[in-house]
C-alpha cells in the first residue's frame, strides 16, 4: 500500500510519473527492455521491432482519432508515404538513415495536412470517408506510379547505416527502433500536458465551446493531422529498414483498419492504450499461429479447419474485449493499478 | 459622465428562415457594470448572447467591443480579445478533469506550439507551471473548488459543474463575461453562492458582466441595469426598480388588463 504521497510543488503534481513506486517500476521495465535482445532469438526480436513500429503508428493515430476525435481510415497510407519516402531517398539519392527518418515524417505530415484540409467543412463519418478516399488514392499511386515506386514489385532497400555501423540484423535494429519508439511515446505524453493536447480533446468533446474558448478549430485539426501523420511517416521509415523492402501490399485499407482496431482495443485517447493495443494486435495473431503449430501433423483435415479458425478467434477476442471493456486495455490496467494501490487492504 | 461603453450592440437583427428572432436590438454596456437581460421564454435572449459571442452572425447591425467592430470576427478571435461565455446547458469538456477544463480557458493566453508541446522542455514547461500557479490562485481558490480539481467533470453535481464552467470562463481573463442563466436549476444555497461570486467578480476583477436570468430575485439584487426583451425586441431598459414598474414589462409578463 502506498501512503504519504503528498506533493509540495505544482511541478511535482504535474509530473507524468508521480510516485517513487511508479518510477521504480519504470526503471525495471527499461532495464528489462535493454536486456531483452540478449536473451531471445532473432524471431522474437523481429516481432519486438514490428511491435515497436506498430506502437509508433498507433500512438500517432490516437492523437488524431482518440484525442482530437477525427476518425481516419487512411493511416496506413501515411505509413506508406513515410516508407516510400525513405526507400526513394535511400536508393535514388543515397541519403543516410538519420536524414531519411525526419524527412519521412515531414513528407507524411505534409500529405496529412492536405488530407486534413476537408476537416474545415466535414465532421465525423463524412471526414472519415474523405480519409478513406486518401487511402485509396495513395494505394493507387503506390501501385501505378511504377517509375518512382517500382509498382507492385516495390523497392528493395539496403540496410540502414548509423555512424558507419551497419544495422543489418534484427538485434542491431532493436537498438534503433525501441529508443525511437520511447521518444515518440514521450513526445505524445508531453503533448497532452500542454495547451495543444488540451485543445485536441476540447475539439473532440465539444467543438462549439472549444471555439468559444479561443481555439481555432481548423488550425488545431490540421495540427492533429500533421502530428498523426508525422508519427505514421516515422513508423513507415523504420518499417522499410526492418523489412528492407517496400511494396504496396504493406499498406492496404485493412492495414488502416488494423491501426484503428489497435487504438479502440487499447483505449481511445490514451497514449498507454495505443501501446497496449499495438502489442495486442501484433502479438495475439502470432500467438494464435504458434498455438496452431502444436496441432501440426496430427490430422490434415483438422488443420484445414483450424487454420481459418484463428482469424475467427482473433475477431472474437476483439469483440469480447469491447463488450466487457469498451474503454480498452488502458482502462483495465487502470483498474488493476487501483486495486494494488490499496492492497492488501480492500477499503 | 460619458464613459465609453465596453460593449455596444447597434441595431442587430437575426432571422432563421422566415422566423424573425431579433429585430433591431440596441444596447450599450458600460465598463464594470452587471447588465441583465430578461424576458419571457423564446424572447431571443440567448440569441443576443450568441450574436455577441460570434456563434450567430446577425443579418443587420453592428457589434462593437471596446470600440472596435467585431461583427465579422470569428468566435475564437473574439474569445482571444476578452469575451468569455458560460452556457445555459453546461458545455464543459466532460472527458477531462476540472483542472484541465479550467486550463483550457487560458488557451488564448498561452503560446506553446505543436513542436514545443511535443518536446515539453524549456518554455513549454515553464508556461505550464506558471499557468497552473495562476489558475490555482486566481480561479480555484476564488471559487472554492480545491477538493474537486482532479475529478472528471462528468461525475460532478450540477451546481458544481456550473461553478467549474464559471471557473473556465474566469481563466480566460475576460474583459466581458457573458453568462447564460448562471443559477438555473440550482438550490437556494447554490444560487446564493453563485450570486456572491458574480458580485465578487465584478468588484475584484474589473470584469463587466452581461447575464441572462429568470430568477428575478437574483436579477433585482445584483444587476446595475436591466434590459427587457420580448418577441425579439427591446421593450424596456433601466435600473431594476424602473424596469419592474415599466408598463410594457408588466404587460409582457402578466398580460393586458381587460376592459
Amino acid at each position: 500500500m502506498r501512503m504519504g504521497d503528498f506533493k509540495q510543488t505544482y511541478a511535482a503534481d504535474e509530473a507524468v510519473f508521480r510516485s517513487g513506486t511508479v518510477r521504480f517500476w519504470l526503471v525495471v521495465l527499461l532495464l528489462a527492455m535493454a536486456a531483452f535482445p540478449f536473451m531471445v532469438g532473432p524471431y522474437l526480436l523481429y516481432m519486438a521491432n514490428l511491435t515497436g513500429v506498430a506502437i509508433i503508428a498507433a500512438v500517432g493515430l490516437n492523437i488524431l482519432t482518440g484525442a482530437a476525435g477525427q476518425i481516419s481510415l487512411g493511416h496506413a497510407a501515411f505509413v506508406g508515404i513515410g516508407a516510400y519516402t525513405s526507400a526513394i531517398l535511400t536508393t535514388k539519392l543515397g541519403l543516410p538513415f538519420l536524414v531519411c527518418l525526419p524527412l519521412s515524417g515531414l513528407a507524411a505530415a505534409f500529405f496529412g495536412i492536405i488530407v486534413g484540409a476537408p476537416s474545415m467543412r466535414m465532421k465525423g463519418l463524412y471526414l472519415c470517408i474523405a480519409t478513406l478516399a486518401a487511402q485509396v488514392i495513395f494505394d493507387f499511386i503506390f501501385v501505378h506510379w511504377t517509375s518512382v515506386t517500382g509498382g507492385i514489385r516495390g523497392i528493395n532497400v539496403p540496410s540502414a547505416e548509423l555512424f558507419g555501423y551497419k544495422l543489418d540484423t534484427e538485434f542491431k535494429m532493436y537498438f534503433v527502433t525501441i529508443p525511437i519508439m520511447i521518444a515518440a511515446i514521450t513526445a505524445a505524453r508531453n503533448l497532452f500536458r500542454t495547451r495543444v493536447g488540451r485543445a485536441f480533446i476540447a475539439i473532440r468533446d465539444r467543438d462549439i465551446s472549444a471555439e468559444l474558448m479561443g481555439i481555432n478549430l481548423f488550425q488545431y485539426k490540421l495540427y492533429a493531422f500533421a502530428a498523426s501523420s508525422f508519427y505514421a511517416g516515422v513508423a513507415g521509415c523504420l518499417q522499410v529498414y526492418l523489412l528492407r523492402i517496400v511494396t504496396p501490399e504493406h499498406f492496404p485499407l485493412h492495414e488502416s483498419i488494423r491501426y484503428l482496431a489497435m487504438i479502440i482495443v487499447g483505449g481511445l485517447g490514451s497514449v498507454l492504450g495505443s501501446i497496449f493495443g499495438a502489442i495486442f494486435m501484433t502479438m495475439v495473431p502470432e500467438a494464435l499461429q504458434s498455438g496452431l503449430a502444436l496441432f501440426q501433423g496430427m490430422d490434415d483435415k483438422l488443420m484445414s479447419y483450424l487454420f481459418p479458425l484463428q482469424t475467427v478467434v482473433f475477431g472474437l477476442l476483439i469483440v469480447v474485449f469491447l463488450v466487457f471493456e469498451p474503454h480498452g486495455l488502458a482502462e483495465m490496467w487502470r483498474r488493476v493499478k487501483n486495486y494494488f494501490r490499496l492492497w492488501p487492504f480492500e477499503h | 459622465m460619458a464613459t465609453q461603453p465596453i460593449l455596444s450592440v447597434e441595431g442587430i437583427s437575426l432571422a432563421f428562415g422566415g422566423l424573425k428572432v431579433l429585430s433591431e436590438v440596441s444596447f450599450q454596456v458600460n465598463p464594470g457594470e452587471i447588465y441583465a437581460i430578461i424576458g419571457p421564454n423564446g424572447a431571443g435572449k440567448t440569441s443576443i448572447l450568441n450574436c455577441i459571442g460570434g456563434f450567430y452572425r446577425p443579418s443587420a447591425g453592428r457589434i462593437l467591443f471596446g470600440g472596435e467592430d467585431i461583427t465579422r470576427t470569428t468566435p475564437d478571435r473574439r474569445a482571444a480579445r476578452g469575451l468569455a461565455r458560460t452556457f445555459q446547458n453546461i458545455a464543459l469538456f466532460r472527458g477531462m478533469t476540472v483542472l484541465d477544463n479550467i486550463k483550457l480557458g487560458a488557451h488564448a493566453h498561452l503560446k506553446t506550439g505543436l513542436a514545443s508541446a511535443l518536446m515539453y522542455w524549456g518554455p513549454a514547461h515553464r508556461e505550464e507551471m506558471a499557468l497552473r500557479e495562476r489558475v490555482e490562485h486566481e480561479v480555484i481558490d476564488f471559487l472554492e473548488i480545491e477538493p474537486i480539481r482532479k475529478q472528471a467533470v462528468g461525475s460532478l453535481a450540477y451546481g458544481l459543474q456550473k461553478r467549474v464552467e464559471l471557473a473556465r470562463a474566469l481563466a480566460m481573463e475576460p474583459k466581458v463575461l457573458l453568462m447564460d442563466e448562471p443559477v438555473a436549476g440550482m438550490n437556494a444555497e447554490e444560487t446564493e453562492d453563485m450570486a456572491r461570486f458574480v458580485l465578487d467578480i465584478k468588484e475584484e476583477r474589473d470584469i463587466t458582466i452581461v447575464l441572462i436570468e429568470h430568477d428575478m430575485n437574483v436579477i433585482m439584487d445584483i444587476s446595475d441595469r436591466v434590459m427587457v426583451v420580448n418577441f425579439g425586441q427591446k421593450i424596456a431598459e433601466g435600473t431594476p426598480d424602473e424596469v419592474q414598474h415599466h408598463p410594457e414589462v408588466i404587460k409582457a409578463y402578466l398580460g393586458e388588463k381587460k376592459g
